[in-house]
């Protein structure tokens, strides 16, 4: 079985959401903690983050959701955000706090390995990673690796990068890590396709944009992209 | 310290994406910084191109009692320093077989010095602009538009250098594999703010060599506009060593990242940012578009831990008073980034004062007009 992994903002609605999204088939919940300067994130992550900053989800209030979410469903949770809000926080102090709260790991999207090599996180690789560090952050990674799988932002993309392919393979020489890929993955083709080559799939931008219709569209949407993963 | 930090303030926090090209481009700067050649080229650019060196004038009415040394980047072709690091930066990438270069730009006047390097070298540019700075720095937007380059307005978050600067780092998230990304001060992860600041350090060294022949000694005081910090980290580079010289940085008033900032993460590195208990960057405030931003380079913030450099501030109003004084006194309209450390002049006890004036002021005409 292939990992189906579902990014949502932190937000009022997002324990709902979660809620629906497991239903619909989603393994693994990513909670975006929103950063003003969001560099990895395209026009709908950066302008939900707006929102969600707008709404107030400052840290400590994005931890409450994540223990909301987690009251909701059993499946693992991670945050995803950006370092300076961990710099703010304290890295160790984040960590343990989101743990408490009921995260699996975490993903800091502008701390690529070499830098904090102590905190103990998901790494992010990418097809210009050079084997090398596609190795440091397979022996660094907890639990997966998280292949992006364009060059470029996250955002949707009219099909699965051409790239994705080479990175997968690159990656299994190295790793015996599961490999996820995400970054432009929005359609349940987008879905079918990935899930051939890696071990899982996240989408992000297209659940945040559906999510935004409730989570009964979120519940139709994550079981469609299970339907075309499984098959 | 370890590499790419200055104490501890820098460091890579930049998408994994970018990190293979960040080690490409520190690779071909440390052998073009090895290679005579790339030197020879570009003092002969500098002499030939950007009329190097700049005259060093002694200004005799705006403070009267004080010796004050202008440094005049402002007769710079394009008008400000930004042209010594953009030079640079495209010999750079024209070693590094980049044919394409993005920028950012904030008062417009690296994207114009962007613009000019890429004409002059055939490169192809865009350059990421403040919807907000487009309005009140609308000369350069022309200017950069005849020069060829592509200005793309940002039009979202505080449509200024900060989210100008976001753009331009997702650009060459997306294009790394053929772009350059032409960073304009001495910010953005590492090797950039040590790039930034070796090409700029031709400011304090041409400096010292003119003060001294002037005065027969090194000026007391060292003042310079601190945005990014580009202009202030050049000329300060000729005096670190003499810590009988005290080197003192003007920020602006509502973007004064060091002397009222706290340690956070903003494009790629580690500093002093203007940001709340959170992390999340604040908005800055000033009237000059080169100053209005919320971070500063990693080496200012540990020369102002280490004590070696101080950081003050001035208003907008303080600005604009000596943006005129300089015209009336002088015959010299500044830029209003350096009309920020023309401010503090006055009030220093020192006798002998070296002041880079990093830019001319045309470009700020109808904003000053408007406020007189």
């Amino acid at each position: 079985m292939k990992t189906l992994a579902i990014y949502l903002m932190a937000g009022k609605e997002t324990p709902a959401l979660a809620e629906a999204a497991v239903r619909g088939g989603a393994d693994l919940i990513e909670i975006g903690f929103p950063f003003s300067d969001p560099l990895a994130d395209g026009p709908v992550i950066r302008r939900a983050a707006a929102r969600a900053r707008a709404a107030g989800k400052r840290t400590t209030a994005c931890l409450e959701c994540l223990a909301r979410v987690r009251e909701r469903v059993e499946v693992p949770i991670v945050p995803m955000t950006y370092a300076s809000l961990l710099e703010a926080y304290g890295y160790e102090r984040f960590a343990a706090d989101a743990k408490v709260a009921g995260a699996a790991s975490l993903i800091v999207a502008d701390l690529p390995v070499g830098e904090h090599p102590e905190l103990e996180r998901i790494q992010l690789v990418a097809p210009t990673s050079t084997d090398e560090r596609l190795r440091a952050a397979a022996e660094q990674t907890g639990g997966w690796l998280y292949l992006v799988s364009v060059t470029g932002t996250t955002g949707a993309r009219e099909t699965l990068s051409a790239e994705a392919e080479g990175l997968v393979a690159r990656a299994r020489n190295v790793t015996d890590t599961p490999l996820y890929l995400g970054f432009g993955i929005s359609t349940p083709e987008h879905a079918r396709a990935a899930g051939r080559i890696a071990d899982g799939v996240v989408v992000g931008s297209r659940a945040v944009e559906v999510a935004e219709e409730g989570p009964e569209a979120l519940l139709a949407y994550v079981t469609s992209l299970r339907g075309a993963l499984d098959s | 310290m370890t590499a790419g930090y200055y104490g501890e303030y820098g460091g890579r926090f930049v998408p994994e994406t970018l990190i293979p090209a960040l080690d490409e481009l520190e690779q071909g700067w440390r052998e073009a910084s090895a290679d005579p050649s790339f030197a020879a080229e570009l003092d002969a650019l500098g002499r030939d191109y950007a009329g190097r060196p700049t005259p060093l004038t002694l200004a005799e009415r705006f403070v009267p009692g004080k010796r004050i040394y202008l440094k005049r980047e402002d007769l710079l072709h394009t008008g400000a320093h930004k042209l010594n690091n953009a030079l640079g930066q495209a010999v750079l990438a024209r070693r590094l077989g980049k044919p394409r270069i993005v920028a950012e730009t904030g008062a417009g006047q690296h994207g114009v010095a962007a613009a000019t390097v890429c004409a002059r070298f055939g490169l192809e540019c865009v350059v990421y602009m403040g919807e907000e700075d487009m309005l009140r720095q609308r000369p350069n937007v022309e200017r950069m538009g005849l020069l060829g380059a592509e200005v793309r307005p940002v039009d979202f978050g505080t449509r200024t250098l900060k989210e100008a600067t976001s753009e331009a780092i997702r650009d060459w998230i997306t294009n790394v594999r053929t772009t350059h990304y032409l960073i304009g001060s001495c910010v953005g992860p590492h090797p950039y703010p040590e790039i930034v600041r070796e090409l700029q350090t031709v400011i304090g060294l041409e400096s010292r060599e003119q003060i001294l022949a002037a005065e027969g000694r090194l000026p007391e005081t060292v003042v310079a506009c601190v945005g990014g910090g580009s202009n202030a980290i050049g000329l300060f580079a000729g005096f670190l060593d003499n810590h009988e010289v005290r080197l003192v940085g003007v920020e602006a008033h509502g973007a004064a990242s060091l002397s009222s900032g706290r340690t956070g993460v903003l494009h790629g590195a580690r500093s002093s940012l203007l940001a709340d208990e959170d992390g999340q960057i604040v908005d800055a405030h000033s009237i000059s578009a080169g100053l209005d931003y919320p971070g500063v380079g990693p080496e200012h913030a540990f020369l102002r831990d280490s004590g070696r450099a101080d950081y003050v501030t001035a208003t907008d109003e303080e600005a604009l008073a000596a943006f005129r004084r300089l015209a009336e006194t002088e015959g010299i309209i500044p830029a209003l980034e350096p009309a920020h450390a023309l401010a503090r002049v006055a009030e220093l006890e020192a006798e002998v004062v070296l002041v880079g004036l990093s830019g001319r002021g045309d470009k700020d005409l109808d904003q000053v007009l408007a406020r007189m």
